[in-house]
C-alpha cells in the first residue's frame, strides 16, 4: 500500500473500502483456497495473543491484592488457586508463586536456564528478559542491575532474585503507591505495569 | 534458549515492534488484526522462516517512513505500523507464489463489487 492510495481513500468512511481490509481479506482467501491456513487457525491465534495473554492478567490481579486483604492473603498462600479465581489459568501457568514487595524486601524474577516466564498473568517475555546478560547478571548483582532498569533500592532493603524453576513461575507483587488510597480496583490496575510485576520497576501514581 | 515459536516473534521494542499499551498489542481495525494473525498463522504452520518477514518489515517501515517525511502534511502521526506490516506479508506472499499480482488483483476486485452492508 503506497502512501498516496492511503490519501485517496480517505474520504471513504466505510470499513470495508478501506483498501488496506479490502487487501487483507484478499490474501487471506487466497491462502485459504491454496490451503495453506484456515481461517479457524486464524481466529485461535488472534484470540491467544489478543486476550489470553497479556500482563492486564496480572494487572488484574495485583489490583485486587492491593484493595482485598483477604485475596491477598489467598494469592500469597497459593497463587495458582488465587489467579485462578479470576479466570486466568494455562500454559507456563499451571504453578504459581507470588512474591510480595514491602518496603524491606524488594522481589525480582528471573529464569537463569532458558526464559521461563509466567504466560497467563504476564504474556510473553520482553527480548531483555530472555538475554544471556539479564538472566545472569540479576543473580550476581542485582541492585546493579536494577539501578541500570532505573529503579535505586535503599541499601538496607533486602533483595531476593526468584529464579524460575521446572515448574514454578513467579509474580511479583509490587508495594501499592501510596497515593492511591481511594481509588478502586480497574483504575490500580491501571498504573500496574509489566516490569514492575517481574520486579525491575516500582509503580508510580499517575 | 529453549522457547517456543512466539519467543522470536515480536520485537517488543526497535523499529519493527508493534504498537503496545502495557505489553499488550494494540489493534485499531479488524484487517490489523487478521492480517497479525494470518502471519502467524502461517509462521506455525511452518511455511516462512520468521527473519524473512522481519527483513521485509523492516524495508516496509523504512520506504514508509521515508515517505513520511516526504509529506510532512501528514507528518508522524500518519505512522501506520500495520500498513508496512501488510506490505511486508504481500511481498512474502508474492514471492513465495501464494498470492502473485493477477490473482491479489482479481480478488480484490471481486471483494469490491460486493453491494454495501454485506455480511462479513
Amino acid at each position: 500500500m503506497s502512501h498516496d492510495e492511503n490519501h485517496e481513500h480517505e474520504h471513504e468512511h466505510e470499513h470495508e473500502h478501506d483498501p488496506r481490509a479490502i487487501r487483507t481479506e484478499a490474501l487471506e482467501r487466497l491462502l485459504v483456497e491454496q490451503g495453506l491456513i484456515t481461517s479457524a487457525a486464524i481466529d485461535t491465534i488472534i484470540e491467544r495473543y489478543e486476550t489470553d495473554v497479556g500482563p492486564l492478567n496480572g494487572a488484574r490481579v495485583v489490583a485486587k491484592a492491593w484493595t482485598d486483604p483477604d485475596y491477598r492473603a489467598r494469592l500469597l498462600e497459593d497463587g495458582t488457586a488465587a489467579i485462578a479465581e479470576l479466570g486466568i489459568g494455562g500454559p507456563q501457568g499451571e504453578k504459581m508463586v507470588v512474591v510480595e514487595n514491602t518496603p524491606d524486601v524488594h522481589n525480582v524474577i528471573v529464569c537463569t536456564l532458558c526464559s521461563c516466564y509466567p504466560w497467563p498473568v504476564l504474556g510473553l517475555p520482553p527480548a531483555w528478559y530472555k538475554d544471556p546478560a539479564y538472566r545472569s547478571r540479576i543473580v550476581r548483582e542485582p541492585r546493579k542491575v536494577l539501578r541500570e532498569f532505573g529503579l535505586t533500592l535503599d541499601d538496607d532493603t533486602e533483595v531476593r532474585v526468584w529464579d524460575s524453576s521446572a515448574e514454578i513461575r513467579y509474580l511479583v507483587l509490587p508495594e501499592r503507591p501510596a497515593s492511591t488510597l481511594g481509588a478502586d480496583e480497574e483504575a490500580l490496575a491501571d498504573l500496574v505495569t509489566r516490569d514492575a510485576m517481574i520486579g525491575v520497576a516500582r509503580i508510580d501514581a499517575r | 534458549m529453549t522457547s517456543g515459536p512466539e519467543s522470536v516473534l515480536l520485537p517488543p521494542d526497535g523499529p519493527t515492534a508493534p504498537p503496545r499499551v502495557n505489553g499488550e498489542l494494540v489493534f485499531d481495525a479488524p484487517w490489523q488484526t487478521r492480517i497479525f494473525g494470518a502471519t502467524v498463522a502461517l509462521f506455525e504452520a511452518g511455511r516462512f522462516a520468521w527473519p524473512d518477514f522481519q527483513q521485509r518489515l523492516i524495508e516496509a517501515i523504512a520506504v514508509h517512513e521515508a515517505a513520511l517525511e516526504a509529506d510532512p502534511i501528514d507528518g508522524t502521526s500518519g505512522y501506520d505500523y500495520w500498513a508496512c506490516w501488510l506490505d511486508a506479508f504481500r511481498a512474502l506472499a508474492d514471492e513465495h507464489g501464494w498470492a502473485s499480482q493477477r490473482s491479489l488483483h482479481d480478488m480484490e476486485h471481486e471483494l469490491e463489487a460486493r453491494p454495501a452492508g454485506h455480511d462479513h
